[in-house]
């Protein structure tokens, strides 16, 4: 902090503004809850329900990303087949679409009438609309992306030499990727798995628009702060806290990945 | 490695600026503080009204020498919501009128201006063969109904106590349009909204009446608020509304003069 820091001094200003835009929200929030009743609106069936689901969805959404995730970021990350930008790019995608643009193309592909989902209707009897599954899937559709990219980055920084020396000392691939590069990646894969999961824990769009709500089947908690706010604002500013605080707690095991102190 | 925590970054940056926008849909009023000396109304509507009321629009833009209406259609428990929150409107129509008493300190003196009742709503040709309420209770019908803090939800509700009907919907939707899109996209087997709803929904849904007596008269009152700075136009755009004109646009969109009390 020495004038050697050499930040032109106006930056202080709008540095302030931005600061106070982003935490006035979070005072907002604060300044309204029902403290004092927030214990019987979180022990509501209603929000036990939404907070169950919500969980259930999420980890869904990440054991789903993880399957199919850490296989593609490893294709990604180490084979130059053809058209792999292009696969990097439809990878990330989900990231910058509107998640209700997204719920529509759910809809269009596995929808009862959709692409893939009448054939899966037909062949096999499954409909996701409407189901927790459902909801699901379009938790993971827009989260697995977090989860593949930060795997990827991970896989690129790695020092492979170790996985060299194993292969050198006669480990197949099988053995050296659980044994080597799976524990020298798993800072980068729990750090995508919490992104993931947060990303899915927040999911509205998709979810509204693909699987519907329906309490205890669809409705997490984003749908539930939604619907509860038209109706009942106490409940919904509880609800809001909850996810504030699972927000926090992500940011804070992630502090020393995203805020390094050096 | 710096090269990918920046692409990092910077996709998720663009991330965030992509939820942002798509997050602040329905309460983008687009509007300055000059809006009422340029000649601009806010309409908050039920979103069963969509259709007539952009006609009415129309016609008062027309009359009114050019005066814009910009409507913000939802579900009125949303819009009633919005108005307790301080939302920039002038004129408030809701669906219900437990809505309307919900702000009723905040508007002014109510009328009502249309009814409506309730239909079924099936795809085209009806395939699944729906007859009545009674046949939403079958177990294989996927039935969309709009969530019970709608107006039309606690409708279609009052409606299946009535005919003594036990329905598991397989979504509450936030607002009636939607079960009509969850219909039409071949996602629902059937749904109850307004007759209005299945007229406007189009060739690709039909409507199965519900007989009278299981029937439910939907209520539509019509306020200005008091919080409007264009409370001439507020009060025109509403008098347009309940005007023989007006009705005659309600009329054309299947919508039923307010009951006569």
């Amino acid at each position: 902090m020495s004038a050697r820091s050499r930040v032109p001094r106006l930056f202080a200003v709008p540095a302030a503004l931005a600061v106070a835009f982003l935490a006035v929200p979070l005072l907002g929030l604060l300044g309204r809850a029902p403290w004092g009743g927030i214990a019987a609106e979180l022990a509501s069936p209603r929000v036990l329900e939404a907070l169950r689901l919500s969980l259930v969805c999420s980890l869904g959404a990440v054991a789903v990303s993880v399957v199919l995730g850490v296989p593609l970021a490893f294709l990604l990350a180490r084979v130059a087949f053809p058209g792999r930008n292009l696969v990097r790019a439809l990878t990330t995608l989900p990231m910058v679409l509107p998640p209700v643009v997204g719920g529509v193309a759910l809809l269009l592909a596995f929808g009862r009438r959709g692409l893939a989902g009448q054939w899966l209707d037909r062949a096999l009897g499954i409909t996701l609309p409407f189901t927790t599954g459902g909801a699901i899937l379009a938790e993971a559709f827009v989260a697995m992306p977090f989860l593949v990219i930060t795997v990827e980055a991970g896989l690129r920084a790695m020092d492979r030499r170790f996985e060299d020396a194993a292969a050198t000392l006669g480990a197949g691939r099988w053995l050296t990727f659980r044994r080597v590069t799976l524990p020298l990646i798993a800072p980068s894969l729990f750090a995508g798995m919490a992104l993931c999961w947060a990303r899915a824990l927040g999911e509205f769009g998709a979810t509204i628009t693909f699987a519907g709500n329906l309490p205890g089947v669809t409705q997490t908690m984003p749908l539930a702060v939604y619907i509860a706010l038209e109706t009942d604002v106490e409940a919904a500013i509880a609800l809001s806290l909850v996810l504030l605080a699972i927000s926090l707690v992500v940011l804070v095991a992630l502090r020393d990945r995203w805020f390094p102190t050096a | 490695m710096l090269r990918s925590r920046t692409r990092l970054a910077a996709l998720l940056a663009v991330a965030a600026i992509a939820l942002a926008a798509c997050g602040g849909g329905d309460d983008d009023s687009g509007g300055s503080s000059g809006a009422a000396s340029s000649g601009e109304i806010k309409v908050f509507a039920a979103a069963s009204l969509t259709a007539a009321f952009t006609r009415i629009g129309e016609q008062f833009t027309a009359a009114n020498g050019g005066t814009k209406v910009t409507f913000n259609f939802a579900g009125s428990q949303a819009l009633a919501t919005q108005i307790q929150q301080s939302a920039p409107a002038d004129v408030f129509a809701s669906a219900d009128i437990p809505n309307m008493d919900k702000v009723k300190d905040l508007v002014g003196t109510p009328q009502n201006f249309a009814s409506n009742q309730l239909q079924i709503v099936v795809e085209k040709g009806n395939p699944k063969g729906v007859q009545g309420l009674d046949d939403l209770a079958n177990a294989d019908l996927k039935v969309v109904l709009a969530a019970p803090e709608v107006p039309a939800g606690k409708y279609a509700a009052e409606a299946l106590g009535k005919a003594d009907a036990t329905v598991k919907p397989v979504s509450q939707e936030d607002n009636v349009k939607s079960v009509v899109t969850k219909v039409s996209l071949g996602e629902a087997d059937a749904g109850i909204v307004y007759a209005t709803d299945v007229t406007a929904g189009g060739d690709k849904v039909e409507g199965v009446a519900i007989p009278e007596e299981l029937n439910v008269l939907a209520t539509y009152p019509i306020a200005t608020v008091k919080a409007s700075q264009a409370q001439d136009q507020a009060q025109a755009f509403m008098d347009l509304v309940l005007s023989a004109e007006g009705q005659r646009v309600l009329k054309e969109h299947g919508f039923l003069p307010p009951p006569t009390t």
